[in-house]
């Protein structure tokens, strides 16, 4: 079991508050994720979770216990952290083992467990080497294992991934993934990095300034932004987000259109403009147009190869249907255009 | 651009720290050097270096005047128990500032080291007559008292530097899985800050070893240290250069030698976090 229920959640450091009233649900066996730009309060709401910050007012309900008051070792759950927080003084093996320690387990039953845990996270062949000679992505590993021999009610992530180089963070990424597939324990993630929340989240909190924007599916959030903020944010590259004479055109204050939701074309279209840096990927083009219709660089992106370079025209027009339409509060109009079409 | 190092430069600084190190350690080698010689020889002008009647005479007649092994014993106690008396309250101090720092946490910090700033004469006459109350005068227990609480603000500061340098995720991380706040200091902690603690046991146990204010105040005999050994041999009238010195010499032998097995971890610790 792993339901973890926040209501009215506030916490405050003196007159600062960092997370004002929050309602979350989070249940057995989700994986979620915070994300948000740093500093808006995705960390500190894990660390309430954890119970190393106490919240100022509201409660937190773990599988229906009220775990407000409780101390971090009595929530049963297991937290990965950024720096690994590794026991330097210990080898593989006994950083592994110290929960297991802590709670009292039998010798044989802690062996047991450490040697299962090592052979899944392919650790056996380090068990016995200090976390100063093990590579980035092995300490994650261990990091790991330390938390899942416990068999916690819910993993916590602090930005696991974020010390790591590219390669090896989408490996781990991957086997974070695979792991909750296994387990099918309760995961709540944080990150900033909306590539890691769309690839591996059932659920996306997007947080802003300690305020949940929006909560949903990554393909939910994607389809549905409810604000601006959250249209921004999620999607890679950036939704382009376009005021005055085009949005008018849509009766509303600002318009949305995926990059990836523009058609290019050399000849003609409904917005021309001046490519001013081109992304050539093989996979895609990424262009960046400058046009009279926006103040700001448009970024299209085309399947395969463009064959268009700085200073060539092309002409732009967005697919009628995929464009967002939001009011003068930057939140989502409900009737779009495709719902009229 | 990297600094060019040229060889005239090399020996210019080799010379400088040379210079500068012997100036240093001139005075224990004049004190070394005057131990061996005969008090007319201590005191004649032009002084001599080397060339005089090496002798063992002022080693000899200390051991016949007083008792070295006394004064040894009495400064193992006061330094050992003054230092492991500090330890048990210094180290909860340090770990509870470094590690859930309030706004307070410096201005505290600050008071205590400005407690070292008061002149020790001052508190002298009070703290004489609380000795007087309480039966502690050259009692060995009244000694350890005041030197744990003269070297407790050097030693909080000292572990707090040490403890700030420990990531806090790692005991965060230890109470996650479970410890509790005792295995949390003494299983991740401590083992973490082994060599800081133990470069600050190793000052605490020099300052004490060399503080000479309040043991020679408040001893006669019974708890007296090197420190009364030593001054024992200084008189008003008379030649007693040589037996001073050899005193001197006995009396930082045996913290020489700790000292220099150990300077490695000394240094650490003076210049710790000094540089990132």
């Amino acid at each position: 079991m792993g339901q973890i229920h926040l209501e009215k959640v506030r916490k405050a450091f003196g007159d600062v508050v960092i997370i004002p009233d929050l309602d979350l649900k989070i249940e057995d066996g989700e994986f979620v994720v915070f994300v948000g730009p740093s500093g808006c309060g995705k960390s500190t709401l894990l660390r309430l979770i954890a119970g190393l910050e106490d919240v100022t007012d509201g409660q937190i309900v773990i599988d229906g216990q009220d775990a407000t008051e409780l101390p971090p070792a009595k929530r049963g759950l297991a937290m990965v952290f950024q720096s690994y927080a590794l026991y330097p003084h210990m080898s593989v093996r006994k950083n592994i083992a110290f929960p297991l320690k802590m709670a009292g387990m039998d010798k044989a039953e802690i062996d047991k467990r450490v040697d299962y845990a090592a052979k899944t996270l392919n650790l056996d062949a380090y068990i016995d080497r200090r976390p100063a000679n093990l590579s980035g992505g092995q300490r994650q590993r261990v990091a790991i294992g330390r938390a899942i021999v416990r068999e916690p009610k819910a993993f916590l992530f602090d930005e696991p991934l974020s010390n790591l180089d590219a390669a090896l963070r989408v490996g781990m990424r991957l086997e974070i993934s695979e792991l909750h597939q296994r387990l099918k324990t309760t995961m709540i993630y944080v990150t900033h990095d909306q590539v890691e929340a769309m690839t591996m989240a059932d659920k996306i909190v997007v947080l802003r300034a300690g305020n949940i924007e929006q909560v949903g599916s990554p393909l939910e959030l994607y389809s549905h932004p409810r604000n601006t903020f959250v249209a921004g944010f999620i999607g890679s590259p950036k939704m382009n987000l376009l005021g005055g004479a085009e949005a008018e055109k849509y009766q509303a204050e600002t318009i949305g259109i995926r990059p990836e939701h523009v058609r290019l074309s050399t000849t003609e279209g409904s917005w021309k403009g001046t490519v001013k840096v081109s992304e050539h990927l093989g996979s895609d083009t990424f262009l960046h147009v400058e046009s009279p219709v926006h103040d700001e660089p448009l970024t299209v992106r085309a399947d395969g190869e463009f064959p268009v370079h700085a200073g060539d025209v092309v002409y732009l027009t967005p697919e009628e249907d995929k464009i967002h339409r939001f009011d003068g509060e930057g939140l989502a109009m409900k009737t779009n255009s495709r719902a009229v079409a | 651009m990297a600094r060019k190092v040229t060889t005239g430069r090399k020996i210019g600084t080799t010379i400088f720290a040379w210079f500068v190190g012997l100036v240093i350690f001139f005075p224990i080698l004049w004190t070394f050097l005057t131990s061996f010689k005969t008090e007319l020889q201590a005191i004649s002008i032009p002084p001599v270096f080397v060339g005089f009647d090496w002798t063992l005479e002022n080693y000899r007649t200390i051991q016949t005047q007083s008792n070295y092994f006394h004064f040894m014993a009495n400064s193992i106690y006061l330094s050992l128990g003054s230092t492991a008396l500090g330890l048990i309250f210094a180290i909860p101090a340090a770990w509870a500032m470094a590690f859930s720092p309030t706004r307070r946490t410096k201005d505290v910090l600050l008071w205590m080291l400005s407690t070292k700033m008061l002149p020790a004469v001052g508190v002298l006459i009070p703290i004489y007559l609380l000795f007087v109350r309480f039966g502690l005068l050259d009692s060995r227990l009244g000694l350890i008292v005041v030197l744990f609480l003269i070297n407790l603000p050097i030693l909080v500061w000292m572990l707090y530097t040490y403890f700030k340098e420990i990531p806090g995720e790692i005991l965060e991380a230890a109470r996650m899985d479970g410890a509790s706040l005792s295995k949390e200091i003494t299983q991740v902690l401590a083992p973490m800050a082994v060599p800081g603690i133990a470069s600050t046991v190793l000052l605490n146990v020099i300052l004490s070893w060399n503080e000479a204010f309040w043991t020679l105040n408040l001893t006669t005999s019974n708890a007296a240290p090197l420190t009364a050994f030593i001054a024992s041999f200084s008189s008003p009238q008379g030649n007693f250069y040589a037996k001073l010195s050899a005193a001197s010499m006995l009396a930082i032998a045996p913290i020489l030698i700790v000292g220099w097995f150990s300077q490695k971890q000394l240094v650490r610790g003076l210049t710790f976090g000094a540089v990132k």
